[in-house]
């Protein structure tokens, strides 16, 4: 088990440094002089080389790629282009809203697929299996910033129980805080739940057809007993493995609902930096994605040792 | 005072009639076995004294379990029974178990959920359970997971769940079919001391004969869902009044006229000092990957004419063996030749032609969405001139006839097809290109016996008809026994024994040679069963 949690810690590293050159290349070496950008298309020559001093552009690529990481080692993830702030502290901000929902709409869509989708299975081709598989098909279809509209029309406007929209900040005491993420979480778990539960269901209805489930049976258990005992456990792989791709694509794929509910998250974070050709920045915003993709990677593989003794001690 | 009685039982699925009027009793601490081949229901028969019978089954009869009627007393109460009165074995060990909940909280599980028992009483009985199943605690700690056990074991641990608490009656569903012979005789022998010791019933399912005689006091012979006949062992295979007990009897004893055959000379196939390793999971990080040798320097030779078994338990090396000759894979030491030719993973297609393969399993081995033309016609993109038009339909209709099968049947897709016949068009697509070695990987194993008495037939007349030489990698000794001249044993990567077949089974010279013969179930000669009753009466 140890050796497994070092294979998989050494793959962690690996992947990041990989990453971490690939990011540099695409962004730093393609072409677009953000120095000249900045300052508009009347600038002197000048003035550009004395900007792309002052921002380091002007040194090497492996000096700056050496520069870029080890600031980001050390926590100085460089200054904005354009905002003239430190990126850091701009992501860190972001962060503070982004990461909140996208574990609150991961904790729903968890709490709303799992007994949907083992109710489904259980019942496979009844009625109550035939009502999951139908909303799921529609949760599946729905865009989630329909549902994101909806939820505004209904809660907010109609009902008055939620803000439109806005962020109050966590100064405010966490349950104001909460509830303003609330309906955007609630929008972004719906389709992530749909699939989730779909994912849950077919899985659990390969692993009843196990020969071990009527093994159970055979022992005594009911219907039952035997899903929950013997069901459940062995159809969580390939549900770990959904919620991982799930959980990165809520870190930042949220654009469109923190548009929706104007949250100030990562996704309007990094689509304003692509705008204003904000190149650090967007570097930096990548580069965090791609940490929390590949650490909640690394912490899906740990959780697929712990469900499953089989993976311990393989390669 | 029976302790099962099933009393004409009739079962539906859907539309479709499985079973037929079956009716017959077990005693207890008696052995009945049920047997016949795929499709006589015998499964079936067993599911239905579980009540684990598929959704839509409808049963009339009656299944008296004591006094009490099972397929009155309701899923409640079938709960109650399964475990407890009722314990059951199944075929495959390999996935019988939960993989991921330890064979010590397995077993405690069946005595859990019955008892008021504690989970530390539960445990320490689990542990007694699996010491007398032959897994003890020294060796096989409770906190073991079924994928560090073998097959042979793993059947062990499900046998402890089955009687934890003592049942009144065993079901074991074809329980050693999936295991080596060696194992297969240590599981029979368990079972057997378990009923003596327990005074249970036990009602086992299984399609071998031989295992039967040895094992049972009295046999059900079934077939199409119905009972043909029953009777006390011995005096049924005396006696087998019913043509289709004969049947089976005769096929699972059936020996083919196998033809002279001229040899030649000339090597086809020669391997020399072939060695296979595996590379095994790395166990640390930078140092040098460990290996497991799969063959371990084998060399033989095959000469025209040949017809050669393989005779192994699973993991000797057979299949890697079978894989490296067929030129899928790469050797590691030594080097084995087709018609003087090395053969590897990059060889000449058209020395491929001259080698053809038949596979174990006649459902996986072909493109369902291809007709038979087409299947069979598969080798011949392994040759330049192959024929076209006319000459090729010709040659497809011979192949096909040759195998027994119509020439029309080249228009049919594969699933229209039993298992024997398609057994027939993987022969036909081997045999099309006329090849020089035939290797038939389990070739017939996954057949019944009637049919694997047909395709050995088969064999044998396509012999004489075409002079074949073959190789025939086998796990059952009494079919490796009849279909060839000569064979190699083969243990743990190496061929410890090869001879005459004759000779090697009749007096075999290598330990493990004899280990393997002697643990082989053998069908009883009926002859002397008739002397001997008659002497009794």
């Amino acid at each position: 088990m140890i050796r497994y949690v070092l294979k998989r810690t050494l793959s962690l590293v690996i992947s990041l440094a990989v990453a971490s050159v690939v990011i540099f290349l695409v962004i730093e070496v393609a072409p677009g002089d953000p120095a000249a950008f900045m300052l508009g298309l009347n600038a002197q020559p000048d003035t550009v080389a004395a900007l792309r001093t002052e921002l380091g552009l002007d040194m090497s690529n492996p000096e700056r790629y050496l520069a870029w990481v080890g600031g980001m080692l050390t926590g100085d993830f460089g200054t904005s282009y354009t905002y003239r702030t430190p990126v850091g502290e701009m992501i860190a901000d972001r962060l503070w809203v982004s990461l909140p929902l996208a574990l609150y709409a991961l904790a729903l869509s968890t709490l709303i697929a799992f007994p949907a989708g083992i109710y489904a299975a259980a019942r496979r081709g009844k009625p109550g299996d035939m009502a999951v598989m139908g909303a799921t098909q529609l949760g599946v279809a729905v865009p989630n910033f329909w549902f994101a509209m909806m939820l505004v029309l209904i809660l907010s406007i109609n009902l008055r129980w939620f803000s439109a929209g806005g962020f109050p900040g966590w100064e405010v005491g966490i349950f104001p805080a909460m509830k303003a993420l609330t309906l955007p979480a609630i929008a972004l778990a719906l389709p992530q739940a749909a699939i989730l539960a779909r994912v849950m269901r077919s899985s659990l209805i390969d692993i009843l057809g196990e020969d071990f489930m009527r093994t159970a049976r055979a022992k005594g258990l009911t219907r039952r007993q035997a899903l929950w005992r013997h069901g459940v456990r062995n159809a969580l792989i390939p549900v770990l493995t959904i919620m991982g791709l799930q959980f990165s694509f809520l870190l930042a794929g949220g654009i469109i609902i923190e548009q929706v509910f104007f949250l100030p998250g990562l996704g309007r974070l990094i689509f304003q930096a692509i705008s204003a050709r904000d190149l650090i920045v967007v570097e930096s915003v990548v580069m965090l994605l791609v940490f929390s993709v590949v650490l909640v990677n690394f912490l899906v593989d740990l959780t697929y040792a712990a469900v499953d003794p089989r993976l311990r001690n393989r390669t | 005072m029976n302790l099962l009685q099933i009393v004409n039982l009739n079962l539906q699925i859907g539309s479709l009639p499985i079973l037929r009027d079956v009716s017959f009793s077990i005693a207890p601490g008696e052995i009945v076995a049920v047997t016949g081949e795929s499709g006589s229901g015998k499964s079936m028969t067993a599911l239905a004294v579980m009540q684990l019978l598929p959704d839509r089954a409808q049963v009339t009869g009656r299944i008296l379990l004591g006094e009490t009627d099972l397929t009155k007393v309701g899923e409640a109460r079938m709960c109650a029974l399964r475990g407890n009165e009722v314990g059951m074995v199944f075929q495959e060990p390999m996935t019988a178990l939960n993989p991921v909940k330890t064979i010590g909280a397995q077993v405690a599980e069946t005595i859990l959920v019955h008892g008021n028992e504690d989970r530390a009483t539960a445990m320490t009985r689990a542990r007694d359970m699996l010491a007398r199943v032959g897994l003890p605690e020294e060796r096989f700690p409770l906190t073991r997971y079924p994928h560090e056990l073998s097959g042979g074991q793993r059947q062990r641990v499900v046998i402890a769940m089955a009687i934890a608490r003592r049942p009144r009656l065993l079901i074991a569903d074809e329980p050693t079919t999936a295991l080596d012979v060696t194992t297969q005789a240590q599981i029979l022998t368990l079972l057997k001391d378990l009923v003596a010791e327990f005074g249970m019933g036990l009602l086992m399912i299984t399609h071998d004969l031989a295992v039967v005689s040895d094992l049972a006091d009295r046999i059900v012979v079934m077939r199409h869902g119905e009972v043909v006949e029953t009777g006390e062992t011995r005096a049924l295979f005396a006696n087998m009044t019913h043509p289709y007990t004969r049947a089976l009897f005769e096929a699972s004893a059936h020996i083919v006229d196998l033809p002279e055959t001229k040899h030649a000379p000339d090597p086809i196939l020669e391997v020399r000092e072939a060695v296979r390793d595996y590379p095994l999971p790395r166990t640390t990080l930078f140092g040098p990957r460990e290996y497991h040798r799969a063959v371990k320097g084998v060399s033989f030779t095959i000469r025209k004419g040949d017809r050669i078994g393989l005779v192994g338990e699973s993991g000797c090396g057979k299949s890697t063996l079978t894989r490296a000759i067929l030129g899928l894979e790469r050797l590691q030491g030594g080097e084995i030749r087709a018609f003087g030719k090395p053969v590897g993973p990059g060889m000449n297609p058209a020395l491929r032609s001259g080698l053809q393969v038949v596979f174990q399993d006649p459902y996986g081995s072909f493109n369902p969405r291809h007709k038979v033309s087409r299947i069979v016609t598969e080798p011949y993109h392994l040759i330049d001139n192959a024929p076209t038009g006319k000459a090729r339909e010709a040659a497809v209709s011979e192949a096909l006839t040759a195998v027994g099968l119509q020439p029309s049947d080249a228009r049919k897709y594969i699933h229209e097809f039993s298992g024997g016949q398609r057994q027939r068009i993987a022969i036909a697509r081997a045999l099309i290109i006329r090849p020089e070695l035939i290797i038939f990987d389990e070739a017939v194993s996954a057949l019944d016996v009637s049919i694997r008495a047909q395709i050995l037939d088969l064999i044998a007349d396509l012999s004489r008809a075409y002079s074949l030489s073959y190789l025939f990698i086998s796990h059952d000794l009494s079919v490796v026994r009849t279909i060839t001249d000569r064979v190699m044993v083969m243990q743990d990567g190496e061929i410890v024994e090869e001879g005459e077949t004759g000779r090697v089974f009749g007096d075999p010279q290598h330990p493990y040679t004899r280990t393997l013969v002697a643990a082989a179930p053998i069908l009883p000669d009926v002859r002397h069963l008739k002397e001997a009753l008659n002497v009794q009466s």
